[in-house]
């Protein structure tokens, strides 16, 4: 049996990296990320061949991150929503020049220098972009500490998959808080090879070049088109948690540590006679609409909340195609929804 | 025939863009040579700039990468650390590398990683249009200094060499010129050296390179050439800042 | 069975040690838990705090607006927390520091002089262990074997002596139930 580790979310977040082979980590402290940087600098500085920066920036780290990535190692960085607003151009650049590496958000009340409690108000920065020009990162938001373990094993295997950057979007309560997590078996040797496009020595090949740009417009509009390709065929790569379906008469979607908090409310609505089903993407980009869309029917009313001033309602109103009437419910600055909340608003809808 | 003189096999056969009388062209070329006399062209990955200099990756016959504005040296950072057996160098202009990366040049110097910088100082934006540079004169006339630069407002010229100098880290520092022979001949030593440092692994080294713009400084070439003579090197003194390791 | 617990009191009385030797146990027997660090803004107020939850299923959310325990170190975390506890819950008090009773007629309370029983044992700093004990013994949330085993895995770097003072006063705390 594996063992089970009582662990910081933070921390988990790391162990699961370097189980994953992540040799190579370059990040700035920010709250309430800070765990996972201190985590990464004792873990990785012990490691023979493995780096550590603590970089002047998180300019400077998205862009060492550039350069590792270029070279061909499995590479991750990590903030909380200011410093990830910092990284955007160096994520846009990555992203043209289609390589894999793994970027941690533990977001943050904001706008602005905002708050450092737990928030998810980085949806649209994350799942829309983010940067200048027309991209998408895969996003994975996780929901206990475990999962942050397991999809950031994933979200790196996925990464060189489709050679695009992928992104853990979680919260501050997520990376704050401990919970039991193992780490299953991971086969390093199963990382694909870089070798056919990885920068490094010529020898017996032509030299090759990395470049994020093309003065050409064609041929820049050739490098979108390519991009675009790649986003559709991400699609199957949805994923989606569907909970207490049978017959409900509200349903809830929520994603992250909000939808935990659902799973509290479902459970003291039973005691009320109410039945909440839950839809809990856990793929961000792609979003499951697919999922979505088929289930929306079997309720009158749906519920979006989440720790923002709604911004994954819109996905859902796409997904639902006006099939279904759509609520929303959130919380901002820092402040965490209650299962009462979530009880209290319901019943409101219900009524 | 006996060959006496031919193209660095470290270029690639692609016509430099460069405007007439530029020194692009030389500092491409004296790197090349540099890359071939130590051979080790098939071990280099380049880090392009943002600026006049951002093909050079057309004409580099290595493993390049383009990097954004500002950052070849963090980028270069997470090459070398994930290659520490290749030989990385940058090359950037000093809007990039004085302006706009500050940060990085400073703290790639400070944490002396094992990287080449070559730092092309012609005191003004070449590829935007002639604006100015942490490195334009005091008065001198750019687009956005249209009056001179005014020291009161603007700053005195950043002095590279003498800046990262003061860092108590190991690395290599020097500044050379093109304008005439023997200056060219100091400036391939100083650059086989700066590569030289990296292939020891005795950490950062950067040579800033006093290079000429004619067309944004509205000179003929000949003129460029005094004019740097007469103008920068007075300011900017040609020699070896550092070598600690 | 589902334990949900606020340990509340001033930072530097070791609060989220406390709550992560629950945790750390309850893991140990198998069980399911949550610990999580005094964070959002509705928590605040003075006090350090966090909660745990110990349960035999998943754990949902690990923010809880009814605790079933509350282990109250000082006077602000008994006023802050005291009416949020579940009826038929229990309120461990830190009777050292806490002046006045317990208000609530529908809990169960335990009064507990934790500073002045490791001041006895000369050292303040393990009152927080004395209050532990108590909680243990009186809410049986986790064996006392597994709450020796959790601290002898988060003090690996303290001294033997020190581990043994800690127990003691575990054990100390445990008498009051």
């Amino acid at each position: 049996m594996v063992d089970r580790l009582l662990m910081r979310g933070n921390e988990a977040i790391g162990e699961a990296a370097i189980h994953a082979g992540c040799r190579y980590y370059f990040g700035y402290p920010i709250t309430p990320q800070s765990e996972l940087i201190a985590y990464m600098a004792k873990r990785l500085l012990k490691i023979e061949g493995a780096t550590f920066v603590q970089s002047e920036s998180e300019l400077a780290a998205i862009n060492m991150v550039y350069g590792a990535a270029a070279a061909g190692g499995r590479v991750m960085t990590s903030s909380s929503s200011p410093g990830i607003s910092l990284k955007q151009e160096g994520i846009s650049y990555i992203t043209c020049a289609e390589l894999p590496c793994v970027i941690v958000n533990i977001m943050r009340g904001g706008p602005g220098l905002g708050s450092i409690q737990p928030a998810q108000g980085d949806y649209f920065q994350a799942t829309k972009g983010g940067g200048h020009g027309d991209y998408h990162l895969i996003v994975l938001a996780p929901s206990t500490v475990q999962e942050l373990a397991d999809l950031t094993i994933k979200a790196f295997d996925l990464s060189d998959k489709y050679r695009n950057p992928a992104m853990i979007l979680g919260d501050g309560l997520l990376g704050q808080m401990m919970e039991p997590v193992e780490f299953k078996e991971y086969d390093i040797n199963s990382i694909p090879s870089k070798e056919s496009w990885a920068l490094g020595s010529s020898h017996g090949r032509e030299a090759r070049t990395i470049v994020p740009f093309n003065l050409d417009a064609g041929e820049m509009e050739k490098i979108n088109n390519r991009l675009k390709q790649k986003y559709i065929d991400m699609q199957k790569e949805a994923e989606c948690e569907v909970v207490n379906m049978d017959n409900p008469d509200i349903i809830v979607v929520a994603y992250g540590i909000v939808a935990r908090i659902v799973k509290t409310a479902i459970q003291k609505a039973k005691k009320d006679g109410i039945n909440i089903g839950l839809l809990r993407p856990i793929t961000l980009y792609p979003f499951p609409s697919a999922v979505i869309r088929e289930n929306v029917h079997k309720a009158k009313k749906i519920l979006v909340t989440e720790m923002s001033m709604g911004q994954m309602v819109e996905d859902v109103e796409l997904a639902a195609c006006g099939k279904a009437e759509i609520s929303f419910y959130g919380r901002t600055g820092g402040v965490v929804i209650s299962p009462v909340e979530i009880l209290e608003e319901v019943k409101k809808l219900l009524k | 025939m006996k060959k006496v003189f031919e193209k660095p096999k470290s270029l690639t056969d692609v016509p430099f863009t460069y405007c007439p009388g530029c020194h692009h062209g030389i500092i491409h070329r004296l790197v090349a040579e540099a890359l071939d006399d130590l051979g080790i062209a098939k071990d280099t990955i380049g880090v392009a700039p943002v600026g006049c200099a951002v093909l050079a990756y057309l004409f580099f016959d290595c493993d390049i990468i383009v990097a954004a504005h500002g950052r070849a040296p963090a980028t270069a950072t997470g090459l070398k650390r994930v290659k520490p057996d290749n030989i990385v160098f940058t090359y950037q202009g000093d809007g990039d590398l004085a302006s706009i990366g500050t940060a990085e040049i400073v703290h790639a110097a400070n944490r002396s990683e094992k990287i080449t910088v070559i730092f092309v100082n012609n005191a003004v934006y070449g590829m935007t249009g002639g604006q100015m540079a942490p490195t334009t004169l005091e008065g001198q006339i750019t687009q956005t200094s249209p009056y001179g630069r005014d020291p009161k407002t603007m700053g005195m010229p950043i002095r590279v060499c003498e800046l990262l100098s003061t860092l108590n880290s190991p690395g290599y520092i020097a500044r050379v010129a093109l304008t005439k022979p023997a200056y060219i001949v100091k400036a391939k030593k100083a650059i086989k050296k700066a590569f030289q440092f990296q292939i020891d692994g005795k950490g950062f080294s950067l040579v800033e390179v006093l290079s000429t713009c004619p067309t944004n400084w509205g000179l003929s070439p000949k003129e460029s050439n005094e004019w740097l003579e007469q103008k920068m090197i007075p300011y900017y003194p040609l020699g070896e800042f550092k070598e600690v390791f | 069975m589902l334990d949900e617990i606020i340990i509340a009191g001033f930072g530097g009385q070791g609060i989220l040690l406390i709550g992560r030797l629950i945790a750390q146990a309850g893991m140990l027997e198998g069980k399911q838990v949550s610990w999580m660090p005094s964070y959002g803004p509705e928590m605040r107020g003075g006090t350090a705090n966090c909660t745990v939850i110990v349960s035999s299923e998943e754990v949902a959310s690990p923010v809880v607006s009814n605790p079933s325990s509350l282990i109250a170190m000082n006077q602000p975390s008994l006023d802050k927390f005291e009416s949020l506890v579940e009826k038929d819950g229990i309120i461990i008090v830190n009777k050292s520091l806490i002046s006045r009773n317990v208000k609530r007629d529908d809990v169960e309370v335990v009064e507990v002089p934790a500073n002045d029983i490791a001041n006895e044992l000369g050292n303040l700093r393990v009152a927080n262990m004395v209050i532990l004990g108590s909680y243990i013994a009186k809410s049986k949330s986790v064996k006392m074997e597994n709450v020796f085993r959790a601290l002898e895995e988060a003090l690996y770097r303290q001294s033997e002596k020190m581990i043994k003072l800690n127990k003691e006063a575990l054990e100390r705390g445990a008498m009051f139930c």
